[in-house]
């Protein structure tokens, strides 16, 4: 019996897509069956950032409406034996799926698979609601900014409500020399604020803006920090205990000749 | 020859008079007992000032029509009029209200962006209230934990009512009708540092004020007396 974890944030564009994507594609890496189903019925994205949109011949609301069976709709992916992906309908909208049957289609594929990752569509409305109903566990992502970190609270707040364990926490999107300065909020500020576990902290990176539209998740990139981080939080989803990455920028001989002297 | 047995006596007293109403007998005799004392000339003087009434009635309980009854009696005589009503019972309904009102009512939850929660009487939050949440109550707020969004003591009016908190770094205080925001300095409200055990309250200004916690001992003695607003 596998386990459902929806990836929501409230705000949009912070990354919920990618974190899915990524997550999956490290979870998958480390052997594990995974299934990503995207409920952003409308807006679908998922499919695009993992490079497989021209394979999609049915979806969720074809498969919650008994027009195909639910392995037809589901996309193996390009890289993994072991990674499939649910699309979301792009012709309906949030309505034409209700909690219920979510439910009892993530029942359905918990059957088969080790994870089941549920990417939420931003907001609080039927489409929010539909992408928790079947969830176990729930990931919350946010971005230093006071706006991502105040709409990641009231999800908070609302996931309490539901019948899942407490919810844990991804920060995208970190710029480090900006959080040294004091010029956004920095790690500590928030998970003080939202007090729920942190999961993992991710970095801007530049590779992850070439990976999405590339259609290879960055999880695939040995070098990148990015990818390191994504890997490191889906170990942590499996249960390892893995440090969080230093934050710290690089910086140059001087200053750490001027730090030794005790300049600075 | 057996003396009548007197239900209602009469007192004066330099507030006025005050008329003792017994607790044993029934409605109907008491009515017919304070008509009858009443009805002497000795009230119906038109030329004297009012005379204030105060009626204990013991261990009796009277509903409002009653007592709108006996107000009525007793103001029929010109000079007379009904300055207070003592009682030692209230009923149960309205015990209950009372406590609700005067007790502290402990929380123990964080209260986050978009959250609201109200409580009558004072509330004791063992959590934080994240901007964008909202705490409200009757009487008193305290917090053990940050506050970073709103808070509203004394809802319905109580401008004696203060707000306490471990780490005080509101968006907004509000105490009965006024209210108080933070400066525009947005990052501050994330920051741990300053603001440790701080309360705040309204002073005779009509200001919302935040000072140290200690200060309250002095400023509302009677926070800490058990019984508080209920005598």
């Amino acid at each position: 019996m596998g386990e459902a974890i929806v990836i929501t944030s409230g705000k949009g564009g912070v990354g919920k897509t990618t974190t899915s994507a990524n997550l999956g594609t490290a979870l998958a890496m480390f052997g594990k069956k995974v299934c990503l189903i995207d409920t952003d019925i409308g807006l679908r994205n998922l499919d695009v950032v993992m490079g497989l949109e021209n394979r999609i011949v049915y979806d969720l609301v074809d498969v919650v409406e008994g027009r195909c069976k639910t392995h037809q709709a589901l996309i193996k992916d390009k890289r993994f034996e072991c990674l499939y992906l649910l699309p979301a309908a792009q012709t309906s909208d949030k309505t034409a799926v209700s909690p219920e049957q979510m439910k009892s289609l993530i029942d359905e594929l918990k059957q088969e698979y080790d994870y089941i990752l549920i990417d939420c569509p931003a907001g609080i409305e039927q489409g929010y609601k539909n992408a928790v109903a079947g969830a176990d566990k729930a990931i919350v992502v946010t971005t230093p900014e006071v706006s991502s970190v105040r709409d990641a609270d009231r999800i908070i707040g609302l996931l309490e409500k539901e019948d899942i364990e407490p919810p844990k926490l991804v920060i995208n999107r970190i710029r480090s020399h900006m959080m040294e300065a004091g010029d956004s909020l920095d790690v500590d500020d928030i998970t003080s604020t939202l007090a729920i576990d942190l999961l993992g902290i991710v970095q801007d990176d530049e590779s992850v803006i070439k990976a999405t539209n590339t259609g290879e998740p960055v999880a695939m990139n040995p070098n990148s920090k990015a990818s390191l981080a994504y890997r490191n939080i889906a170990r942590r989803v499996l249960g390892e205990s893995v440090p969080l990455q230093s934050l710290e920028t690089e910086k140059s001989i001087f200053f750490k000749v001027k730090k030794l002297f005790g300049i600075k | 020859m057996e003396q009548k047995q007197q239900y209602v006596t009469i007192k004066g007293t330099k507030d006025g008079l005050t008329l003792h109403l017994d607790d044993t007998c029934s409605y109907q005799v008491l009515i017919a007992e304070i008509e009858e004392r009443l009805s002497t000339d000795l009230f119906e003087n038109n030329d004297s000032p009012l005379i204030a009434v105060h009626l204990q009635i013991g261990n009796r309980y009277l509903t409002n029509e009653q007592e709108e009854e006996i107000r009525d009696l007793v103001r029929k005589k010109k000079n007379l009029v009904v300055d207070s009503i003592n009682s030692n019972v209230v009923s149960r309904k309205l015990a209950l209200e009372w406590l609700k009102k005067e007790e502290i009512v402990p929380v123990c939850r964080m209260i986050r962006s978009g959250q609201v929660l109200q409580v009558k009487g004072d509330l004791l939050l063992i959590g934080d209230v994240n901007p964008g949440g909202t705490v409200i109550a009757d009487g008193n707020i305290f917090i053990m934990g940050a506050l970073r969004g709103t808070a509203h003591a004394g809802f319905f009016g109580n401008k004696e009512a203060i707000i306490a908190a471990s780490i005080m770094k509101p968006m907004q205080l509000r105490i009965s009708d006024t209210m108080n925001r933070a400066p525009d300095n947005y990052k501050e409200y994330y920051s741990e540092e300053g603001n440790e055990m701080e309360c705040a309250y309204v002073n005779k200004q009509d200001q919302i004020i935040v000072d140290r916690i200690q200060l309250l001992t002095h400023l509302r003695p009677s926070l800490t007396r058990l019984e508080r607003g209920m005598m």
